[in-house]
């Protein structure tokens, strides 16, 4: 099986990720359960050299989502996934495997796709994140999701906005793949009703629709 | 009356042609909206408190301190200590739920309902009957012809055994519901493949009225025979919506969804085959097996599976009681599994004779019942040449130097897929515009679009200039979505409903064009006399001569009419072929080429039935290759309860997939089949054929994965 993984952002990326904070977690746990009554945002104690520890209560976050500003209050412990779609209501990303494996809750934030399920809320702030939602803002469709169209990349169609932001950002990379390049870098996305073949030739389309400026990209 | 049939080839504009998909755009932009996207105002998030054991009888639960937990507003114990239903068969079947403000104070609260259980003897496995004991029980038996004589008069007997592991549906949308109500009505956003037939299943169980219950789904984030009525997760959410006064969400957790609900039941069977010198099929005897869950009765595989015919069958079926979460339609129920034990001892049966398998089968194709079996025949040859069987068969054991072993497969399949019984209503407005409306579902297959291209191609109009309203319960009620049946419903109701709607405008414009109403036809963007556009009305003008209340007809499809007037039809053929190679030093199973024909009468749709036979196809793949629900009878648990370990086909591993549908003439005129399950069938069969061709040796169960090649070729093949 070749699954070439999105990027996690505790790849020596900064900031808190989730299994950095849940490391944290395993040893701020006695105060957790004392602060579990507080009702501000409050900041735990970290141990000297550890990631700062933040809630277990909500604290501010500011996310910016498509270009807009959004300010929530939320337990640290919160995705950007659940932020988008129990907070905010952004119902593009969808919530499958919660583990990053399936690729459904698919995101670009700071140039790179992501998976929704693996990065905190607290952990987006500061980064621009764009959704499916994001790249369908215009009148017309995004050439790739133009391109799923034309191609029938989609039967129950809950994986493909994951797919189509994930084709998206690979397209930004590599933007004359190879069929190869595709069923690797694409690797990391799953589809339940079998619209592989027809993923591989939207790619295809699209990278040649980018390339002839005939829409916007 | 009009004459209900569908227009002659010449006359088609749109039924047949490729069109994109109607829903495209709204889900490749993210708009589509499915039951698990719906937020509500008050709405509750619902999480359940499950049992760690397969097998268990709960004592007591102390839900007490759960309710005392931040945003708690309901703790609702389903499983009663002290009551019948005490008593849990399955890992992570669900003894409460709570609900609270936001998932994750759910998600604390449930860690906080104390639950004690007296754990009670399980069973998690069957592949191994002699260990099932009691559990294991004889279901059914029966002969035909004389098997005794048919194995004594054999030139040739083969034998082997052949199984297919339990495999979960591992839809991407979770099962649950968002249910609220109001003034007495429930509002269900229910993920259902019968979203008319949900309303009396909610209705019932909750006591109120029919009319009381309104289910809405627009789109469904995968099904495959798993979401039909309601669970009794949603009944108990909904009453505790009923009770608390607000909105409740709830949807399966990804490690209780791939146990929970539902999945493909497994089949084991030890077949034998009596053939003659000349490779004539005269004897068949199977002794199968499988899990029938918490149940007391299993369905047996279909065997022999299409070659029905064999002159002399004996089979017999033992159903094996397990405490693993309940089997549930797979896509094609049963057949993959019938499927696989029969084309591998058919398989082998063609080896043991020196036979190519192609030959072998076309010589016995006659035996086949369901389908035609010239079609079969034409259907293996057209496969034949896309993957060029002459030039790349060999006989069994690639025999070239290096680890990497090639080999070719083949299965043939069959299914119904009648169209089902619904109804729809079709209106013409007086400014021109048209609608169709329908409480059905489109699971993905297309629905929308058929009946899209139906209505536009009736009224001789672009498919653009027509509407449709799907996905409600309060309309005119649709059929289930099972056994490749909607396409043919929808399609032929739709059809009816037209062809009705557009003789009432023919009566309110034949005035003006001064000619009876049966000379006129809708064409080209007209109402027009028969044959002469000079004489004739744009449709909007036509329309503006209905007054001010639309047109509205009822057109419903009822199977066996429609069948008569070759709206419609039953039974379809095809044939599969793969293409493999395998690595005799790591056991691993790569697709070269997986090539399909099949028919399946008038296709409405060229491009999504394109996508259903890929889609299949690539199911099939991860079915043959990877998937399986792996159980741990020490524990009673689940192991791969997760999709990092109930592994999906991905991009890289299906290889090339081509696919021929038989069109035109002699198809054609059946009538409209339905498609979603016949190319799932085979998948499993031909890629299994293909393994053993490639290393010489037969890997007895599917999946194949890395182990069960190494092992097989432990006991001989080309290694």
């Amino acid at each position: 099986m070749r699954r070439d993984k999105p990027k996690t952002p505790e790849r020596g990326r900064k900031g808190l990720s989730r299994r950095d904070f849940f490391r944290g977690a395993g040893v701020a746990v006695p105060t957790g359960l004392l602060a579990s009554q507080a009702k501000a945002p409050k900041a735990a104690k970290a141990p000297a050299g550890a990631a700062p520890m933040l809630g277990p209560g909500r604290v501010p976050i500011t996310l910016r989502i498509n270009g807009k500003v959004e300010k929530l209050e939320l337990e640290p412990r919160v995705t950007l996934l659940d932020a988008m779609r129990n907070y905010l209501d952004i119902t593009g990303a969808k919530k499958v495997c919660d583990r990053g494996t399936c690729g459904t809750c698919t995101v670009i934030m700071g140039g790179d796709a992501v998976y929704a399920c693996q990065v905190l809320a607290i952990e987006a702030q500061g980064k621009a994140i764009t959704t499916i939602e994001g790249l369908n803002a215009g009148e017309q469709l995004h050439p790739m999701s133009q391109a799923f169209v034309n191609n029938d990349a989609q039967q129950c169609g809950y994986c493909t906005p994951g797919f189509v932001v994930a084709c998206k950002a690979f397209l930004d990379k590599h933007p004359n793949p190879t069929r190869e390049q595709i069923r690797r870098g694409l690797g990391g996305n799953l589809c339940r009703c079998g619209t592989y073949t027809g993923i591989e030739r939207a790619v295809l389309e699209a990278a040649k629709a980018v390339k002839g400026g005939s829409a916007h990209a | 009356m009009p004459e209900y049939k569908w227009p002659e080839a010449d006359k088609r504009s749109l039924i047949g042609k490729r069109h994109s998909r109607a829903d495209g755009p709204v889900k490749s932009s993210g708009k589509a909206k499915y039951s698990s996207d719906i937020s509500r105002p008050g709405m509750l998030h619902v999480l359940a408190v499950r049992c760690p054991y397969a097998h268990a009888r709960v004592t007591s639960i102390d839900t007490s301190e759960a309710e005392r937990m931040p945003g708690v507003k309901m703790v609702q114990v389903v499983v009663e200590p002290g009551k019948p239903n005490a008593e849990t068969q399955w890992f992570l079947d669900h003894v409460a739920l709570v609900a609270a403000e936001t998932e994750e104070q759910a998600e604390d609260a449930v860690r906080k309902v104390k639950v004690q259980y007296e754990r009670l003897p399980h069973l998690v496995t069957e592949y191994d009957r002699t260990a099932a004991g009691a559990r294991a029980r004889p279901q059914d038996a029966a002969t035909t012809g004389d098997p005794d004589t048919a194995f004594r008069e054999a030139d040739v007997v083969s034998e082997g055994e052949y199984g297919a592991r339990f495999i979960s549906h591992c839809t991407l949308e979770p099962h649950g519901s968002v249910t609220e109500w109001k003034d007495g009505r429930l509002t269900a956003y229910l993920p259902t493949q019968a979203l008319s037939g949900s309303v009396s299943q909610f209705a019932s169980p909750l006591e109120v009225p029919n009319t009381n219950v309104r289910v809405i789904c627009n789109h469904i984030g995968g099904a495959f025979g798993s979401k039909f009525g309601p669970d009794k997760w949603d009944i108990q959410a909904a009453r505790m919506a009923k009770a608390a006064g607000r909105p409740m969400r709830y949807f399966t957790e990804r490690n209780a969804e791939l146990i929970v609900s539902g999945g493909r039941p497994s089949d084991f069977a030890t077949v034998r085959i009596a053939a003659k010198k000349d490779g004539t099929i005269i004897g068949w005897q199977s002794d199968a097996w499988g899990t029938v869950g918490p149940s007391d009765r299993g369905a047996a595989p279909p065997l022999p599976y299409v070659f029905r015919k064999i002159p002399n069958i004996r089979t017999r079926y033992t159903g094996v009681g397990t405490n693993t979460g309940p089997s549930r339609a797979w896509r094609a129920p049963n057949h993959p599994q019938g499927c696989l034990l029969t084309m591998c001892a058919l398989d082998d049966c063609a080896a043991r004779l020196n036979m190519d398998p192609l030959q072998f089968f076309l010589k016995n194709i006659s035996l086949v019942q369901g389908g035609r079996p010239e079609d079969y025949s034409t259907e293996l040859l057209k496969c034949a040449e896309m993957i060029d069987w002459k030039k790349n068969w060999h006989a069994r054991g690639d025999k070239t130097p290096g680890p990497i072993k090639r080999g070719l497969g083949l299965s043939i399949h069959t299914w119904g897929g009648l169209g089902h019984a619904c109804q729809c209503d079709v209106k013409i407005h007086p400014d021109g515009s048209a609608e169709v409306t329908m409480g059905t579902q489109d699971l993905g297959t297309g629905t929308r679009t058929v009946m899209l291209v139906t209505l536009a191609e009736t009224f001789g109009l672009p498919l653009n200039a027509v509407k449709l309203n799907i996905g409600d319960s309060d309309y005119p009620p649709g059929g289930a979505s099972g056994g490749s049946t909607t396409v043919g419903g929808a399609s032929t109701a739709t059809r009816r409903g037209a062809l009705d709607a557009l003789e009432q405008l023919f009566q309110k414009v034949a005035p003006a064009l001064g000619v009876p109403p049966d000379q006129l036809e809708a064409v080209n963007g007209k109402i027009q006399v028969k044959g002469n556009p000079a004489k004739s009305l744009a449709w909007k003008q036509a329309c503006a001569k209905i007054g001010t209340n639309p047109i509205v007809a009822r057109g419903a499809c009822q199977a066996q009419a429609a069948r008569k007037e070759k709206l419609i039809d039953a039974d379809v053929g095809g044939a599969q072929m793969a293409d493999v190679s395998v690595d005799i030093e790591t056991g691993v199973v790569t697709l070269n080429k997986f090539v399909a024909a099949q028919d399946c009468g008038l296709i409405i749709n060229l491009k999504t039935a394109e996508s259903q036979m890929y889609g299949a196809m690539t199911m099939g793949v991860g079915y043959a290759l990877y998937e399986e629900r792996v159980m741990d009878q020490l524990t009673g648990r689940m192991l791969n309860n997760n999709m990092e370990f109930y592994k999906l086909a991905g991009l890289g591993d299906i290889g090339t997939i081509e696919v021929f549908m038989m069109t035109g003439k002699g198809y054609d005129e059946r009538g409209v089949i339905g498609l979603g399950e016949p190319p799932v069938i085979s998948p499993g069969a031909a890629i299994s054929n293909a393994i053993a061709n490639a290393i010489g040796v037969r890997v007895p169960h599917m999946p194949f994965t890395p182990d069960r090649v190494l092992a097989a070729l432990e006991k001989g093949g080309v290694a």
